[in-house]
């Protein structure tokens, strides 16, 4: 089993516009977290931030061939590492 | 329950499943044409659209299971979805898929073969899927799946007999759909024990499959959970093999057993993509992209926003209100022309029997014309709601929209039911627009929406607005009109924060929001989707309407004064239609008003409402106004002596009120404060109610509203005289 460093670990909620990034951990349980598995928001996907709102929240994803909206809220849950070179 | 399947009736029944925006209802309107019912699922406010359809000898019932991307317990679609398969155990399950859009779709069909349904596949959007580039070879994913997969093109008809004949093949048991979903090795293993275990609980087994038992209860699905704990023989042992089972999976893989079991999932769904599906290696930039760099672009998106909800709302009023494009009168206004008909039909007995007279043509005629009058308007409203839905663009409302109307305790989406309730501050209706929450898929958010959304300033609220304006603020019109905008908003803003945070409380749903991509409608399509709502309309909310009427039509004319003297002209529309009373009559009309029940309970108000300035006249006008805003008007008129009002022409009854010497602009303004808030009218009531499901909310907006409306203007008025604003 190979856990992720520790390091290289952000949030989905800080990452920019373009960048690509691997899903690593989703914290917190529940609806929200069964919601975004569901919708295929799971480990080891990668998935591309592909804007913000004109207001700054939510933002929008490419995840496996789709768009999805989140909220930052619930984007400050998904811990990601980065996929660019 | 397994063995309950031999057929012995014609009829066999088809749930058909499938993703939001997967082209399901489209599939369903091509397979079933007109024969169709709508009604609800019992208990929840999730829409049942069934319908019928027969081929080869076989009569096959259709029933539309509510778009999901998942069948756990945490939305109201998925469990009714769920339950529907568990407790219905239909004959064969359709399951739309967008093959545009194959990886998550298929996380839904596995999910419905956990629960070993009678699967066919319908392997929906092909042309979208095609032009896109991918590949798929449907055969193969047969053999896979072991079940019938089905190319369609639903908007175009395309695969509809195919996918029909497949069902019937299914149901006669003629082909099978048999297929163990495989998570990996460790958590099949896992899986198998507790099925096992499952297995030998007579009580369970009963009720549910074993395995799809045993894979919800490693999810930690409340819901199935607590049914088991009810009908197991040995709840506790299974409880403690389940924790057992969860314990040994998150150890193992590192995370919570429900992300495992969601990442198994996706695994098999990968494994099949793998092996039957060829997509292009390079990735374009497909037209959704396109457009949604600029519809959801920082500036230009809010800009677009406001251009497109602003167009809908003047087309709505425009086509269906303003414009004589229809042998040279709006539908709306010829809706009004056969009304007034059938009310000159009954005028003949007027001399002979008054009272069936007034019933007829103030009561029923009155009722029911009320009731069809927003007919227009709500099928105008729906046809471009829909097209709206049906393109995708309701999405990006919610997406660029949420941020600013969350801190309200709304979302995104309410702002479309917000600016149809006249939020734009031009006229506007509430009935569709509480109709339009069906936008919103949160019940919570559909119904704060719905509480606030009678606050806007409807179409028949200004009329009210522009008579008491001209009588005391001649001077400052726009400005005026302006401010009553204003405060509608601060209002209805203010009132959603405080239900949020004290009614209906709760947190927000999350906001996972698929951004579906961009497709164009077809005619047919938003045709169906707008008079399918429309009929609900009609058949539901007339019945409720036509009573509630009659009851204000009771309350105006009884008790009858004297019945000596000759009841000539006695009776008090309560929806004006236009007719002119003779002057001599005025007094006697004002005198009955006072003696009805109505004017007993405007009379009987008093001690609450002088607080504010009003006296009996305006509270009867007020109580009448329940039945429709405009009413307001007419019934001052009598109130005061005047006759009958037309709501459109009222500069008699302005110069009548600002010579009167119990009005002042401080009253006014108390008036207009109240007219805003108060009570939503009895059609929208009787929408709430429908759309809500129960009396319960209807009550508390009525309720709510004119204790607020009341406070409101008792405030105005006592600040204002406070500051000798009175005289």
């Amino acid at each position: 089993m190979i856990e992720p460093l520790q390091e290289n670990l952000t949030y989905l909620a800080d990452a920019r516009v373009g960048q690509l990034v691997r899903i690593a951990r989703i914290e917190g349980g529940g609806p929200i977290r069964q919601r975004l598995l569901d919708m295929g928001v799971i480990r080891g996907t990668v998935v591309r931030i592909k804007r913000v709102a004109p207001l700054g929240d939510p933002i929008e994803i490419s995840v496996k061939g789709y768009n999805l909206a989140i909220r930052k809220s619930e984007a400050q849950a998904i811990r990601v590492e980065s996929e660019d070179k | 329950m397994q063995d309950t399947q031999t057929q012995t009736t014609a009829v066999c029944r088809v749930a058909i499943a499938g993703n939001p925006n997967a082209g399901k209802t489209s599939l369903f309107n091509e397979l079933t044409g007109r024969n169709q019912s709508v009604g609800n699922y019992p208990g929840v406010t999730v829409e049942r659209t069934e319908g019928h359809l027969h081929i080869e000898g076989q009569s096959m019932q259709l029933i539309d299971l509510p778009g999901t991307y998942s069948l756990t317990a945490y939305s109201a679609e998925e469990l009714v979805a769920r339950n529907f398969i568990i407790d219905e155990q239909p004959e064969v399950v359709v399951d739309v898929v967008d093959a545009s859009n194959l990886e998550r779709n298929l996380y839904l069909t596995v999910q419905l073969m956990e629960m070993e349904s009678p699967l066919v596949i319908a392997l929906n959007m092909m042309d979208v899927a095609q032009r896109h580039g991918v590949i798929i070879d449907a055969a193969k994913m047969s053999d896979l799946l072991n079940m019938p997969v089905v190319e369609t093109v639903a908007r175009e008809g395309k695969g509809k007999v195919s996918l029909a004949q497949a069902c019937v093949q299914m149901a006669a048991g003629r082909c099978q759909s048999a297929c163990a979903v495989t998570y990996g090795h460790h958590l099949d293993e896992h899986i198998d024990t507790l099925a096992a275990r499952l297995a030998e609980d007579d009580g369970v087994c009963r009720m549910y499959r074993p395995r799809w038992v045993a894979i919800k209860l490693i999810e930690k699905d409340p819901e199935l959970a607590q049914a088991i704990a009810k009908i197991a023989d040995d709840a506790d042992g299974i409880a403690m093999a389940t924790r057992a089972a969860i314990q040994a999976i998150e150890t193992h893989g590192g995370d919570q057993a429900e992300s495992i079991v969601a990442e198994g999932r996706y695994g098999f769904v990968a494994g099949i993509i793998r092996r039957c599906v060829h997509t292009p290696s390079t990735e374009r930039r497909s037209l959704t992209d396109r457009v949604d760099t600029v519809v959801c672009h920082r500036a230009f998106g809010l800009v677009l926003l406001g251009a497109i909800v602003y167009s809908l709302f003047a087309a709505v009023f425009k086509i269906s209100d303003d414009w004589a494009w229809l042998f040279g009168d709006s539908p709306t206004g010829w809706v009004g022309r056969i009304f007034d008909g059938l009310a000159g039909l009954v005028g003949g007995l007027e001399a002979t029997s008054p009272m069936l007279h007034s019933l007829l043509a103030d009561g029923v005629i009155g009722g029911v014309g009320g009731v069809m009058g927003f007919v227009p308007l709500i099928f105008t409203m729906f046809f471009f709601v829909a097209i709206l839905e049906d393109t995708g663009y309701i999405a990006r409302v919610a997406f660029v929209l949420d941020r600013a109307l969350r801190a309200f305790g709304l979302q995104g989406r309410s702002i479309l039911a917000m600016i149809v309730s006249g939020g734009l501050g031009g006229g506007g209706c509430a009935v569709p627009g509480v109709m339009a929450t069906r936008t919103l898929r949160d019940p919570r958010d559909r119904l704060i929406t719905m509480m606030v959304a009678p606050l806007m300033n409807c179409g028949a609220k200004i009329p009210v607005y522009l008579m008491l304006i001209a009588a005391f603020f001649a001077q400052y019109q726009a400005m005026a009109m302006f401010c009553l905008w204003l405060l509608s908003w601060a209002i209805a803003l203010i009132c959603s924060w405080v239900l949020r945070r004290f009614v209906i409380k709760g947190e927000q749903t999350p906001f996972v929001m698929e951004l579906p991509s961009y497709h164009m409608p077809t005619l047919r399509g938003v045709m169906r989707h707008a008079w399918g709502r429309t009929w609900t309309y009609i058949r539901k909310a007339g019945t409720i309407i036509l009573a509630v009427s009659l009851v204000m039509w009771a309350l105006m004319f009884f008790p009858r004064m004297d019945e000596s003297a000759p009841a000539k002209h006695a009776g008090v529309s309560s929806v004006p239609h236009g007719g002119i009373s003779q002057p001599a009559d005025h007094a006697q009309c004002r005198t009955q008003l006072q003696q009805s029940y109505a004017g007993k309970m405007g009379t009987a108000l008093l001690p609450l409402t002088e607080w504010a300035g009003f006296d009996w006249r305006d509270n009867v006008a007020l109580v009448a106004g329940f039945a429709a805003k405009e009413v307001i008007i007419g019934t001052l008129g009598v109130a005061y002596s005047m006759g009958q009002v037309d709501p459109e022409g009222s500069e008699g009854l302005s110069e009548q009120l600002a010579g009167d010497e119990t009005w002042s602009p401080l009253k006014a303004l108390a008036m207009l404060i109240f007219v805003m808030v108060y009570a939503p009218c009895m059609s929208t009531l009787a929408v709430i109610r429908r759309e809500s499901g129960s009396w319960k909310w209807a009550c508390f907006s009525t309720t709510y509203t004119t204790v607020l409306a009341l406070v409101l203007a008792i405030g105005v008025y006592q600040v204002g005289q406070a500051f000798g604003l009175g005289t």
